[in-house]
């Protein structure tokens, strides 16, 4: 029985991955809910242009490395994400100009929107290959550890080694810091409290004058902000490659939905039980356990409940589960 | 339902450009954007039926036109004796146990009052039943796998007539629908679709890993095929002599001959399911799905059951869907779970559908023609233009290169900005609902 080399093996392969990728989830889980509580529709494009975020911020990076900028030991593309976020809120701003905005003059049904941003996802698709191909680019710098196996089995003296790649903990700390910033913004601001009136109702909104447009224009900025954070932290995290954002939706949207759509707390939370839903499932526990059971009990299946290529199948089961139980999700979000 | 005299000269310049692909460029050529334009038609009519008729989004065509593709596997292949003996008992063992510890938890659900001593109840059931299924699933899985793993590995099939996995890849389509309907419909729309979404990468996932299945991403190649293949047509005599009347090389007149046997299979499926669903729709039945598309609570209110017709619907559509993508996999000769992706073989559907014109059948066959037309030609166009504007640079320039590359993914662009065209200014398509 070795509880403690228990806790660090399980925390090195499982909790600090989970972590993070919950992390990355939960950015872009954050702008589908307010997409869809404001806009309301889901918005399918998200993966992809949070892709094309992710290319204009390595665009930025490769600029910066060559002008010879760096700010060591953290990665360049930090410094490149400002960049990124005026390109993307741009890009944002242009495609509702040119296609959304027509469909809510007109009215359109919700289903028409899904549609539009198909399209739109399609374009962006097109644009982010167009740039970067489709293989994978690393354009991760700087320091790789905060600390590395070794050093931590020497510090400790355990058998279990333990390490903290930069990338997980800047994801962690700038997720964080982002959730912080994004509800006192709608909590505090006269900005954010005109956004939750109008996806309160709409009505009531427009007859204490508060410009929908302004609103929406808010919607798109901050979801450009929160989609680059997302895509350059998961970039960082695990190497670009365009078809991976696209695969990226459905935990998204299962994580939004899990957690309420519309609501952001929701997504938060549905994002990370997301994440460690996937991670746990698909996580070999043979080890952990034979530090937990007694002598000769040990395990001899590697103990895992399913195979990693089905990290999908965890997601939609978590989704169905949700649509047959709760369909309204955790935090009671906005349902019909 | 009849076609206006409108609609039958775009079909007709449909067919024209294709004459000329023949005549310029190459008959082979026309033959194939031919048949695939015929079985992404039939995909189009499914995709038409769930969102035409009833609204319905379903972003997981990729996923029912494969399980379509898995049953041709299932059907045609030749058994693998060895494989059976190693572990096929165990196999089939597994998956009803596997399915026995589902119902009984739905069992334990239904049963018991709710409590936490359900929860509790169900989360043992299910628990007990994994570890039991996977004890007997995983040996009797890789005993399978090890029988002969380069040229099979796998169980083979049922060694029937190729012909008959087309309607069993529609049932299988339909078995996969009714499941994601069950859990999805009568919900907010948009859940449907990120359901559909799911299933399919599920789909695609579990035809990839599941080597005992149809050899995952190993593919299954020579699967015997309804039309006789050029080779085997080359030695006939007929075949020569038609070769020296039209002053071919007889390898050219073999594959078009071939081309054109499955062109004809491909037509008459198309035409049956054309009369079908033109029938249907203009049925008592087809307005009240209509009825039910265009205002939901007036359709609850006459007393129609939405949420039954609307699963009813996704069911036919998928299951239109899983034929087409049986009929795809039985031309090609081979099931390569790595080719699906959901850019070409779902999103290329729902642009087709809206293309065409949503809510009319020959709509959803005209745009399947134009758009697989575009899809095909529009790469090499691409490639000449970027070749055309970068004529003067330097051939090595680095930028030239970047151009010429990007061609590729012109398509994509060129797809996206199709469907935001035409639902922007022409939303109800090149052939309108009537």
């Amino acid at each position: 029985m070795e509880p403690l080399n228990a806790l660090v093996s399980v925390s090195n392969f499982m909790l600090i991955p989970a972590l993070a990728y919950g992390s990355q989830l939960a950015l872009g889980a954050l702008g589908i809910t307010l997409i869809f509580s404001i806009l309301r529709f889901a918005h399918f494009a998200h993966g992809d242009t949070m892709a094309l975020g992710t290319a204009a911020v390595i665009g930025g990076t490769l600029f910066l490395q060559a002008r010879g900028a760096s700010i060591d030991p953290l990665p360049t593309a930090l410094l490149a994400i400002p960049f990124g976020i005026l390109i993307m809120a741009a890009y944002m701003l242009v495609t509702d100009r040119l296609v959304y905005r027509y469909y809510r003059r007109v009215k359109a049904k919700p289903m028409i929107f899904v549609m539009a941003s198909l399209g739109v996802m399609f374009v962006t698709n097109g644009v982010t290959r167009l740039f970067m191909g489709t293989g994978e680019t690393r354009f991760e710098d700087g320091q790789r550890f905060i600390f590395t196996v070794r050093e931590f089995r020497e510090f400790t003296g355990l058998a279990e080694g333990l390490a903290l790649r930069s990338s997980q903990a800047i994801t962690i700390i700038v997720a964080l810091i982002a959730m912080g910033v994004l509800f006192w913004f709608l909590n505090r601001t006269r900005a954010g409290k005109s956004m939750r009136a109008y996806s309160d109702n709409e009505d009531l909104a427009l007859l204490s004058g508060i410009n929908p447009e302004r609103v929406v224009t808010i919607t798109w900025v901050i979801t450009a902000i929160l989609l680059v954070l997302a895509g350059t932290l998961y970039g960082l995290d695990k190497g670009f490659r365009p078809f991976n954002y696209f695969q990226l939706l459905l935990p998204m949207f299962a994580a939004a939905i899990l957690g309420g759509l519309g609501s952001p707390l929701g997504a938060i939370v549905g994002a990370y039980v997301v994440a460690f839903a996937e991670l746990g499932i698909t996580f070999a526990w043979r080890r952990v356990l034979s530090y937990l059971a007694p002598e000769g009990m040990e395990p001899s299946s590697m103990m895992q409940l399913l195979p990693v290529d089905y990290k999908f199948a965890v997601t939609f089961a978590i989704l169905v589960i949700v649509l047959l139980f709760r369909p309204t999700g955790i935090f009671k979000g906005k349902v019909i | 339902m009849s076609l206006t005299a409108r609609d039958l000269g775009l079909f007709a310049g449909m067919f024209a450009v294709l004459a000329m692909v023949a005549m310029f460029q190459s008959p082979q050529l026309a033959i194939t954007i031919l048949n695939m334009s015929l079985i992404s038609a039939i995909m189009a009519l499914g995709v038409n039926m769930q969102w035409g008729y009833a609204g319905l989004f379903n972003v997981g065509i990729m996923g029912f036109t494969a399980v379509g593709g898995l049953a041709v596997v299932l059907v045609a292949q030749p058994p693998v004796p060895e494989a059976w003996a190693a572990g096929g008992l165990g196999i089939l063992l597994g998956l009803m146990l596997g399915v026995a510890t589902i119902l009984a938890a739905i069992l334990v659900y239904k049963r018991l009052a709710p409590s936490k001593l359900r929860g509790l109840a169900i989360f043992a059931v299910l628990v007990v039943g994994w570890f039991v299924t996977s004890q007997v699933f995983g040996p009797a899985k890789q005993a399978v796998q090890a029988v002969n793993p380069a040229a099979e590995g796998f169980l083979g099939g049922a060694g029937l007539p190729v012909i008959l996995a087309w309607p069993v890849g529609a049932v299988f389509a339909a078995g996969v629908a009714w499941l994601v309907g069950k859990v999805s419909l009568g919900l907010r729309a948009d859940y449907l679709a990120i359901a559909t979404l799911g299933i399919s990468e599920i789909v695609i996932a579990v035809l990839k890993h599941e080597r005992w299945l149809a050899r995952g991403v190993n593919n299954v190649t020579g699967i015997e095929r309804p039309v006789a293949r050029p080779v085997d047509l080359q030695p006939l005599p007929w075949v020569q002599s038609l070769a020296d009347t039209l002053g071919w090389s007889v390898s050219q007149t073999a594959s078009v001959v071939s081309g054109l046997g499955y062109a004809a299979l491909f037509t008459l499926v198309l035409a049956l399911l054309i009369w079908l669903a033109e029938r249907a729709l203009n049925s008592p039945w087809g307005r009240m799905m209509r009825a039910i598309r265009d205002n939901e609570v007036s359709a609850r209110a006459m007393g129609k059951d939405v949420t039954r017709r609307h699963l009813m619907i996704f069911i036919l559509g998928s299951a239109v869907c899983g034929l087409a993508g049986a009929m795809m996999v039985s031309m090609d000769g081979q099931l390569t779970p790595g080719s699906y992706e959901p850019l070409r073989f779902t999103f290329l559907i729902w642009v087709m559908v809206i293309v065409g014109g949503s809510g009319n059948n020959w709509g959803a066959v005209l745009g399947a023609f134009v758009i697989w037309f575009l899809w095909v030609q529009v790469e090499p166009a691409g490639r000449w233009l970027m070749d055309t504007l970068t004529a003067g640079m330097n051939p090595d320039s680095l930028i030239r290169q970047r151009m010429i590359d990007s061609a590729a993914y012109m398509r994509l662009m060129t797809m996206g900005v199709a469907l935001l065209l035409i639902l922007r200014f022409a939303p109800r398509g090149l052939i309108p609902e009537r």
